[in-house]
């Protein structure tokens, strides 16, 4: 049942579609991948920081609240919110700053859309001495005003980009080119399970803490597995750490992208309902494009999953049928932004409400004995300017 | 003229090739055309065709700017070549496209190119390992899928590049993206004396190189040369640009 990853490819996805010059800095990049992945040393590092620096394990917090407001199964929320930094995107961005060093690495560059993975790769370099510059797009510079101060505030530089559609995609655009030249002294620290092999498998396996704790603290705190997980995809790394150890298990799993305005309108980011295989950014996978292949624009009111890919993974996961994939617009995630806020004291981030959301429809078509998670990926601070000003605009 | 018989020609006049290369539908499609057909008037030897994408990650500043342009005024491909079909240029024609604009075309896709009059097809981000599937539609439709080499390519790497390719080998001559460059990288020279033992094919450069003397430096050690961002910027602002094809031509004489 789970992905031969051997090679590279999950099924018909992923791969390794890269100019020549990056060949060697993958290969090298493999190889110590898989070397870390069975030392000791380096497990027994990253659990220590991943336990006393990021905070985990995160709590499976039950949500009575929203759970009573539902009407139907109960809701707990997988608490990646309350990592450091905020976000699950810490896991993946410790993991990888450790494997850069073991490289002898010098530099660090990454690509951030809603800033969560910019931040958590400025945190962990700041914590290892690695100096970082942070590609994003002028768009989400703007819409994310908070985090870019807190990544300068680390101590990374952040490289605007004003190419293409000016958000997550065209930083992925640049931060692959700035890897190009530099490749020789320089790891590419990708923040979700995209990219060229051996990214979405290493990725997935740095997150998959998520999927692993919850398992454990369902039979903890239940003595069951749950009976429906939720979590937001854009390239889908909370989602697949999530999925991914529960993939053997009976239960169902859904993905949520971003339906934006609608799937039905142009407007969207709902990559697996809508899109068609091609290759993006290093590997085979599910895209928003045009009959020429030209790379549509995506739209999400979260940064981070205005995004016209998806991880291969997931495109697998979809073709085999193990995993759901459901969208969600701009307007049902920000009610479930302000739900979640009134009812549990919790602001989520606009990606996470996306989950959230679907996980209120589900669960109130479900009996009070099913049990619904869902993986709150982030906290909200960093959406609140943009929230607040949608809702003057809105009365305005 | 198929790419070995190009090659033959000029080294039989003591030269390697000029390949210029223009961006397709910029300033426009048939704009476009014209500077093909007159890079063959003002010596080039072949011509390279880039297919316009949004997302070109090999590419610098320059040639981003004028696939962004091309793709702004509505170029599509079906229109680009339904017009380089009916103009037929005399030049060999390489085309330059990124791999999803060309899986964008379909499973005929090499049969399509070949009709437009395309000879052979440079993909940056198809490395050799997975060149087969592409490989195997272009050969029975007699287009030569060139394969590239990097500075940074082992020697392994570069012995199945060398294997695998077609026509010539694409031979990246910076260790980045594309992109005029006031000085050559003096290593270029030394990579390129790399990759001659691994191959029998004709070694291209390319990148990086937007000076005659550029071309110059590398005369003896390379079979051709493509001059890129160079002359694009040159159509951008106007400059003379038959007068530049034949200033980088005269630099292609061997020593």
């Amino acid at each position: 049942m789970l992905p031969a990853d051997r090679s590279g490819y999950f099924g018909a996805y992923g791969g390794r579609f890269i100019p020549e010059t990056l060949s060697l800095a993958l290969a090298e990049l493999e190889t110590a991948y898989d070397e870390a992945r069975v030392d000791p040393a380096f497990q027994a590092r990253l659990e220590d920081l991943l336990r006393n620096y990021v905070g985990r394990r995160t709590p499976l917090y039950f949500a009575e609240r929203l759970t009573v407001h539902t009407g139907g199964a109960r809701i707990y929320l997988k608490r990646e919110d309350l990592n450091h930094t905020g976000a699950h995107k810490i896991n993946n961005a410790i993991g990888q700053a450790l494997l850069a060093k073991r490289l002898g690495k010098a530099r660090i560059i990454a690509e951030t859309g809603a800033g969560q993975h910019g931040v958590a790769t400025a945190t962990a370099c700041a914590l290892l001495g690695l100096p970082c510059r942070v590609f994003m797009g002028e768009v989400d510079v703007a819409r994310q005003r908070p985090n870019v101060q807190r990544m300068e505030l680390l101590g990374a530089s952040v490289i605007p980009v004003d190419s293409g559609t000016r958000t997550l995609k065209d930083a992925i655009n640049a931060a692959l080119r700035q890897w190009v030249s530099d490749v020789r002294d320089t790891h590419y620290l990708v923040g979700s399970v995209v990219g060229p092999d051996p990214f979405p498998r290493m990725v997935r396996d740095l997150q998959s803490v998520i999927g692993r704790e919850t398992r454990a603290q369902c039979l903890e705190a239940l003595g069951r597995l749950p009976d429906l997980v939720v979590a937001c995809v854009g390239g889908g790394s909370n989602a697949i750490g999530m999925f991914h150890p529960l993939l053997d298990d009976p239960i169902a799993l859904v993905g949520v992208e971003a339906a934006g305005h609608g799937i039905e309108t142009a407007r969207h980011a709902a990559t697996l309902t809508r899109g068609r295989p091609g290759v993006l950014h290093g590997a085979r996978t599910i895209l928003l494009q045009d009959e020429d292949g030209q790379i549509q624009e995506a739209h999400s009111i979260s940064a981070g999953l205005d995004y016209p890919g998806v991880g291969p993974e997931h495109a697998h996961l979809r073709d085999m049928g193990r995993v759901r994939y459901e969208s969600i617009t701009d307007a049902e995630a920000l009610a479930a932004f302000r739900l979640l806020a009134r009812l549990e004291g919790i602001v989520p981030a606009l990606e996470s409400a996306h989950a959230v959301a679907f996980a209120l429809q589900a669960a109130s078509a479900l009996p009070p004995d099913r049990v619904v998670v869902v993986n709150l990926s982030g906290r909200g601070d960093k959406d609140l300017d943009h929230v607040i000003a949608l809702g003057a605009e809105a009365r305005s | 003229m198929s790419m070995r018989a190009m090659f033959e020609a000029t080294r039989g006049r003591g030269e390697i090739a000029l390949i210029p290369y223009v961006t397709a539908g910029y300033p426009s499609i048939e704009a476009s055309l014209d500077l093909v057909d007159r890079a063959a008037e003002a010596g080039a030897d072949a011509v390279e065709i880039g297919l316009p994408f949004s997302d070109p990650v090999a590419d610098g500043p320059t040639i981003q700017f004028a696939s962004h342009q091309a793709l702004e005024r509505g170029f599509r491909t079906r229109v680009f070549l339904d017009a380089i079909t009916a103009r037929r240029p005399a030049s060999p024609l390489i085309l330059m496209t990124y791999l999803n604009p060309l899986l964008a075309l379909g499973p005929s896709a090499c049969a399509k190119l070949a009709a437009a009059g395309f000879r052979a097809l440079v993909v940056p981000d198809l490395p050799e390992e997975e060149a087969a599937s592409i490989g195997g539609e272009a050969e029975p439709a007699g287009i030569d899928l060139v394969l590239l080499a990097a500075p940074t390519s082992s020697p392994e790497r570069l012995r199945r590049i060398g294997a695998a390719s077609r026509g010539f080998v694409y031979v990246v001559g910076v260790v980045g993206t594309t992109g005029a460059r006031r000085e050559a990288d003096p290593a270029l020279p030394g990579i390129l004396d790399r990759v001659r033992p691994t191959t029998a094919l004709p070694l291209v450069a390319g990148f990086g190189l937007s000076e005659p003397p550029h071309i110059r430096a590398i005369a003896s050690h390379a079979d051709g040369a493509i001059v890129g961002s160079r002359l694009v910027e040159a159509i951008r602002h106007g400059e003379d640009f038959s007068a530049l094809i034949r200033s980088f031509k005269q630099a292609t004489r061997r020593p």
